[in-house]
């Protein structure tokens, strides 16, 4: 028996009015499976990644997530919308962190990481807290439970909007180019967060720039561009031995 | 040098003679003038008759006024505010029908007088001399009564203003909903938070931030509104002073008897406001400004310190 992969997408196309911004990407992410998504900007890399969740509808072609359609129920063969209660009940099980970070900015970053967990799948407020304060030693920041988002630096920031992701206890991580706002210095303590946590099996997708971080800590690298999937395989091989023009373009401007 | 701060020396200050302001002495000198003439005036025109205005200023019927007056104000914003959220939320409804009749009653209410509004619940009673609730398109009824009985004019004037006011405040909160980033919705959403859930928890909250300030001018706009409901005969604060001077003919001090309570409450509105908005700006901004209390105190304290300094 093979076992079901944590993602599955066959031809997903997506479109925003005449703009097709999607053309069709198939690919498999395994569980425990770290992919990294590259490709130049406006090529749909984080518009693939916000389909995984359904925040956009796809237009055309399947997605599954640990072997459930995202956004759909198939009965017979008919297919039907989720209602939006139960599309919020699969997001539980995957966490975003996005690249503005995103931060509920009325809430200290302990409340930030209870919220969901209390509010959406009802756990006790104390074990909400005492896991949140474990969550936030995990990614760095004990001591800025009290904090404010707006008293946070971006990579503070970020941390704890990884923490929080985590409260769910999710089995599929997305990151939407989770670097890309902060100052430089401030990029390497996100990365060890995201490190440690590959570091433990979860599965992650990652939407990035950090070239550095594919090649280390990646399993697959995925080279997107203009809608399409480029290139595929293991980062060190693709990034050694690009195969495809676009990505030896692409690779020469950035590395 | 990066340095220099280093030996713990506070840096002398920079020994320069400030410029002189001469323009804003003379106009805070003419100012000065003027005031105290406006002082001298007011507290020698027998006129104002002042001791009628001490006579009346705590009277009973004066204090009825009063309490109608809050009545009305708290009521009508009660009903107001409720109302906003909820056409808020319906005018921002995915189905067209829904924003649609949202959007027809900010229309309507907005486009036409306050004043006429208010007469109109009052003459209800001519339009439909019976209010029943039952089943629709003339079906038996659950319960009724006679529009007179059901709408007083207390009724009629709650309705009025509440009913105007969610008109204005369905704008308001419709602001402050899409003054939120739309990063915290998706964000709510993609950690599994219903529609509901994200804009009672995450939304509405922030908004809070720009709903507030014009809230509360909203209520102090409200609680001199209530002076209106006079002409529908609802003793309030103004229509108390009026049957009072209708006998008395003594209209000034009366008059001012009025604007003295609706002054007192608008300042505690404007105070309360002043404290609602501070805790709604948390996490806004690294450090919340000092209250007005705690600047007092602290230049109490530095004054202190510059005394002890001196003596020392």
């Amino acid at each position: 028996m093979t076992a079901v992969p944590m993602v599955r997408a066959e031809g997903v196309h997506k479109s925003f009015g005449p703009l097709e911004v999607l053309k069709g990407i198939t690919l498999e992410v395994a569980a425990g499976e770290v992919m990294c998504l590259l490709g130049p900007s406006g090529s749909g890399k984080s518009t693939f990644l916000r389909c995984i969740n359904h925040l956009e509808k796809i237009n055309a072609g399947r997605l599954w997530v640990d072997g459930e359609l995202v956004g759909y129920r198939e009965s017979g063969d008919k297919i039907y919308e989720l209602r939006d209660s139960e599309v919020a009940r699969k997001r539980t099980e995957i966490g975003v962190v996005f690249q503005r970070f995103n931060l509920f900015s009325h809430m200290t970053a302990l409340e930030n990481v209870i919220e969901a967990p209390v509010r959406v799948k009802k756990v006790p407020r104390a074990q909400a807290v005492k896991e949140a304060h474990e969550l936030l030693a995990r990614v760095g920041l004990p001591e800025k439970a009290a904090a404010y988002p707006a008293q946070l630096s971006g990579g503070q920031q970020q941390r704890v909007a990884i923490a929080r992701a985590l409260a769910m206890r999710p089995k599929l991580m997305l990151f939407d180019e989770p670097t890309s706002a902060l100052d430089p210095e401030l990029v390497g303590d996100v990365l060890d967060a995201m490190r440690d946590l590959a570091r433990q099996g979860m599965t992650m997708v990652v939407v990035t720039h950090e070239i550095g971080f594919a090649r280390e800590v990646g399993d697959t690298l995925v080279f997107m561009d203009e809608g399409v999937v480029v290139e595929t395989g293991h980062p060190r091989a693709v990034l050694a031995n690009p195969r495809h023009d676009r990505t030896i373009a692409f690779l020469s401007k950035v590395l | 040098m990066a340095t220099a701060v280093a030996d713990g020396r506070q840096p002398e200050e920079v020994p320069a003679i400030p410029v002189r302001h001469y323009g804003r002495w003379v106009v805070g000198g003419v100012l000065l003038v003027l005031i105290a003439n406006l002082v001298y005036s007011v507290s020698n025109n027998p006129r104002f008759e002042w001791s009628v205005v001490g006579q009346y200023l705590l009277s009973e019927r004066v204090l009825d006024g009063v309490v109608m007056m809050l009545e009305l104000t708290v009521i009508s914003m009660g009903l107001g505010i409720t109302l906003g959220v909820v056409l808020a939320v319906m005018r921002m409804s995915p189905n067209p029908l829904v924003s649609g009749v949202s959007w027809m009653y900010v229309w309507f209410v907005r486009g036409t007088p306050l004043l006429v509004q208010l007469l109109f619940w009052s003459f209800i009673a001519a339009l439909y001399p019976r209010i029943t609730f039952g089943v629709p398109f003339g079906g038996p009824e659950l319960f009724g009564g006679h529009a007179n009985v059901v709408i007083t004019p207390f009724v009629a004037a709650i309705l009025g203003l509440g009913l105007n006011e969610g008109a204005y405040m369905a704008e308001i909160v419709r602001a402050g909903i899409l003054s939120v980033d739309e990063g915290q919705v998706e964000s709510a959403h993609s950690l599994g938070m219903t529609r509901l859930q994200t804009l009672r928890r995450i939304v509405l909250p922030q908004a809070m931030r720009v709903i507030i300030p014009p809230t509360g001018n909203e209520t102090i706009q409200v609680l001199k509104t209530t002076s209106l409901v006079s002409v529908i005969a609802v003793v309030d604060l103004l229509y108390a002073v009026q049957l009072i001077y209708s006998q008395s003919y003594q209209q000034v001090p009366l008059l001012i008897v009025a604007c003295v309570w609706y002054l007192v409450f608008t300042t505690i509105l404007s105070i309360g406001q002043y404290y609602i908005e501070r805790h709604y700006g948390r996490g806004t901004s690294r450090q919340l400004p000092p209250t007005p209390i705690q600047r007092g105190r602290l230049l109490i304290r530095r004054m202190r310190g510059v005394a002890a300094r001196e003596g020392a």
